[in-house]
């Protein structure tokens, strides 16, 4: 038996439009499967995952308020991986925003070196102290891997752990809340340092904001701009990005400065709007989910906008699921990783066209 | 049309009906084809005409979706190429199928059959080689070798096969004429053996040299068969296009103009230890001529023509001058805004992005000198204005309107790449390899349009292994050979056994008119 894959010569609009829907829905028959295997109704265990945070304004709102960091880093990783480099530590570049713009919240906590300026400065220094923070730390890899040709990906992965260890290590020390009764945390940061709420007493603040400019910003970058074309260039065929004069190492700094600082302003958004103090623990991995989003969004600035939502959609309704059918968590996280397996097939089958033969030797 | 066997012959391999169809594109329609033992039989046609297909069915890789082969009268159908290795059809590919990680020794290893020993291959392919005259070093991995040396491996490894049927796809594009003549005299001999031979090459002089048979395909049909030893390069090339072939108009240039290009004692240490290093290479290109570099296949044309586009820096800056100016620090895009443009060999990865529009590609080359970008923006609508200009003005033939370039043809993408810089109106154009895999038509198109370039006052540079080509429209050639480079010859004064023993490294201090 043989399995060719022959080119299609255009793959037709219609079926790129549809290959998406069509995974999802494959996926959502494969995920159906493994929960009636599990002895729970599949179409009970679909409702809560898909309908019932569509159904109330608290969980929409939760959808969102996942979403934001999802897209923002996926926005960012979406540069370092058309340019065909993996940065696989936007976790990392994550904390390391979190960390250097929760410090600026704590070391002005109640009123502390505000001087005559005021306060309206804090947020803002945080927010650029954050993406700088999460840019520095992902230009490491970027650096080791222009000077001195070490992979990007071994590098910007193992960093991640040194990001993690570092904020455990001062919020359990230097940063701990001196009132805090030993609890390993910061002092709730300020009112003045924190991301304004979209609506009063609610839980949307303005992140998602922060992530619907940068698919804009994107957009605008990838398809209009030489540094886009550049960035496209270089991933697809490398050689002739040399030929056109474009310089790798500047390509390889960029993306990496790109996603980084993504990563960084995702992670101040999340101390600053979500958590409101600094904890050994900020991020649920989206710097890893950000991934899952960036594919499934196929690298495109509006496809991970509604990718962001779709994964944000599903991490929420597998926490109700859990709640309610306790299905474990696992299901979820497989779940995510199915959807994706489906994209990327039907990504191929857009492409290539199958063809099985059964063909007996001469 | 069939083809007619010598009588009493029987068939080797007859194909019968052969039909391929790639979704809505039919390769081949319908193709008859007989190859009896003992004869040499070339298989000619434009790229695109459906050779290749109709080579890769025989041989397994692709599957006719109608028709029937038969083998020594047997119907056969190769599943993959090692049943029909083992059937004994051999194959020398034009674009090598090596594995770059691997050695010379473990490339052959991997087309035996299964069960093979591998003890005393080495040994074997030494033997093969020697007989032959294939010069090889069992041991080096393939990725320091250059084309001509991993052709040898390919050659090599068929030979290893003990075939019935060679098939050998444009084989003398990286030899030497006298390379070329010593592989006649090896493919005499084994057809002397009772081998077949299946000859695909665009060179209609050694087809007439060296085969007994030839089959003319056209979009995918059997338009002649003839022997082509009994017509004219001229009518077999009108056969090939279904027309005329313009001869390229060649008239000598004027009065030397002003030197545009100089290039003095340029060296260049190689990029990894197999790698060739350029040596005191220096020669001059002046305004209205255009200079030939012919040499063979890994002696530096590569490295040359990266120091020559910027995108590998010399030593000193002087070492290479555009109209005066020492550019030999500067890169590629500095080099284009002092006028010079550049066509490299690969077409599709270096010269062109094959996923990228035409459009997009014009912006590869020519973001720099103005026209497709404002400030930090590309100008999308200008460059597919410039790609339209440049589609209809060198009679490129795409299909869309703006197609990305890996769906041109060979010839209608390398007409859109050289039209994509000489539009420009380039001081000094350099070219490696303008015609490689080009078909016959786009070949003399693309050969006028540097003539012509040159007559209005540019200085062309071609680097090129193609001989008859450098012959045709170079006003002076040089050799380049093991990365040093010879004197200028004035190309009506030498001949043709001059160049080819420069280029087999004869010694160059004896170079002999100098001019």
């Amino acid at each position: 038996m043989r399995i060719d894959l022959e080119a299609r010569s255009a793959p037709s609009k219609v079926i790129e439009f549809c290959a998406p829907l069509l995974a999802l829905c494959a996926a959502v028959l494969i995920g159906g499967g493994c929960i009636a295997l599990l002895g729970k109704s599949p179409v009970d265990a679909f409702s809560v995952y898909f309908v019932a945070p569509l159904a109330e304004i608290w969980s929409l709102q939760e959808v969102a308020v996942k979403a934001g960091p999802l897209i923002l880093i996926a926005i960012g990783l979406s540069f370092c991986y058309r340019a065909n480099l993996w940065n696989i530590g936007a976790e990392g570049q994550f904390v390391m925003g979190g960390l250097a713009g929760g410090m600026i919240a704590i070391a002005t906590f109640d009123g502390a070196g505000q001087g005559v300026f005021g306060s309206f400065w804090i947020l803002p220094a945080m927010l650029i102290a954050g993406t700088l923070a999460g840019l520095a730390y992902a230009l490491i890899p970027a650096i080791l891997k222009v000077k001195l040709g070490v992979s990007e990906i071994l590098t910007s992965l193992m960093l991640v752990y040194i990001a993690e260890i570092i904020l455990d290590y001062l919020v359990r020390g230097r940063l701990r809340d001196p009132k805090g009764f030993n609890f390993p945390q910061s002092v709730p940061f300020d009112d003045v340092a924190r991301l304004p709420f979209l609506m009063e007493g609610e839980r949307l603040h303005g992140g998602i904001l922060l992530a619907l400019l940068a698919v804009a910003i994107a957009a605008v970058v990838m398809r209009r701009t030489l540094f886009g074309f550049d960035v496209r260039l270089v991933g697809s065929a490398p050689k002739a990005a040399r030929f056109a004069g474009f310089s790798d190492a500047r390509v390889t700094l960029a993306v990496f400065a790109i996603s980084g600082g993504a990563a960084g302003l995702a992670g101040v958004c999340e101390v600053a709007g979500q958590i409101g103090q600094l904890q050994p623990v900020i991020s649920p991995g989206y710097g890893f989910a950000a991934i899952i989003v960036a594919f499934l969004g196929r690298l495109q600035p509006v496809g991970i906008l509604i990718a962001g939502f779709v994964l944000s959609l599903t991490t929420i309704g597998g926490e109700g699921a859990q709640i309610s059918m306790k299905v474990p968590l696992d299901m979820t996280r497989a779940f995510q990783g199915i959807l994706l397996m489906c994209v990327l097939a039907a990504d191929v089958f857009t492409r290539y066209r199958m063809r099985i033969s059964f063909g007996g030797r001469a | 049309m069939t083809s007619p066997t010598p009588a009493g012959a029987p068939a080797l391999i007859a194909m019968r009906g052969i039909v391929k169809r790639f979704g809505e594109f039919t390769a081949n329609a319908g193709i008859d084809l007989d190859i009896v033992a003992g004869e040499a039989h070339a298989l000619l046609g434009e790229n695109g005409a459906g050779k290749s297909t109709l080579v890769k069915i025989l041989y397994g890789l692709l599957e006719p979706t109608e028709g029937e082969i038969r083998l020594d009268g047997r119907p056969i159908c190769f599943e993959d190429p090692e049943a029909a290795r083992a059937a004994g059809i051999g194959m020398v590919f034009q674009h090598f199928s090596l594995f770059d990680n691997l050695t010379v020794a473990e490339n052959i290893a991997l087309v035996l059959p299964r069960g093979e020993k591998l003890a005393g291959l080495g040994a074997r392919i030494e033997a093969v080689t020697k007989r032959y005259g294939l010069k090889l070093e069992a041991n080096r991995p393939v990725w320091t070798l250059s084309a001509g040396e991993r052709q040898r491996i390919e050659i090599a490894r068929c030979l290893l096969q003990d075939p019935k049927l060679i098939v050998l796809d444009e084989p003398t594009s990286v030899l030497t004429p006298q390379e070329a003549e010593t592989l006649f005299a090896t493919l005499d001999v084994l057809r002397a053996e009772g081998r077949a031979i299946l000859y695909i090459s665009h060179r209609l002089e050694e087809v007439r040299r060296l085969c007994n048979r030839a089959t003319v395909l056209r979009a995918g049909r059997v338009v002649a068969t003839c022997d082509p030893r009994e017509q004219s390069a001229r009518a077999l090339a009108a056969m090939m296009v279904g027309s005329h072939i313009v001869d390229v108009r060649a008239k000598p240039a004027d009065a030397a103009g002003p030197e545009r290009l100089r290039v003095e004692q340029l060296s260049l240490p190689a990029e990894d230890m197999h790698g060739v290093c350029l040596v005191d290479v220096s020669m001059q290109v002046r305004a209205g001529e255009v200079f030939g570099l012919a040499g063979i296949a890994g002696n530096g044309q590569d490295e040359l023509f990266a120091a020559l586009s910027g995108e590998r820096l010399a030593a000193q800056s002087g070492a290479v001058r555009i109209d005066g100016i020492s550019v030999g620090r500067d890169n590629i895009t500095l080099r284009r805004q002092y006028g010079a443009a550049f066509v490299p060999e690969e077409r599709n990865g270096h010269a062109a992005a094959p996923d990228f529009t035409l459009s997009q590609n014009v912006i590869l080359s020519r973001h720099a000198t103005g026209g497709v970008t404002s400030g930090a923006f590309v100008d999308l609508p200008a460059a597919r204005a410039l790609a339209r200009d440049i589609i209809k003005d060198f009679d490129v033939r795409a299909s869309g309107a703006d197609p990305a370039a890996r769906t041109l043809s060979g010839g209608n993408l390398q007409k859109f790449l050289v039209g994509r810089e000489i539009s420009r109106n380039p001081s000094v154009l350099v070219l490696n390899q303008p015609t490689w895999g080009v078909d016959a038509s786009a070949s003399a198109a693309i050969r006028q349009l540097l003539i012509d370039l040159a007559r209005q006052g540019s200085a062309v540079l071609v680097i090129s292994q193609d001989l008859d080509e450098l012959f045709e429209i170079s006003d002076r050639m040089a050799v380049i050979h093991d990365g040093r480079v010879s004197q200028a010859l004035i190309a009506r004064n030498t001949t043709r056994e001059e160049i080819g023993l420069l280029m087999g490294g004869a010694d160059m201090t004896k170079a002999i008119h100098a001019h």
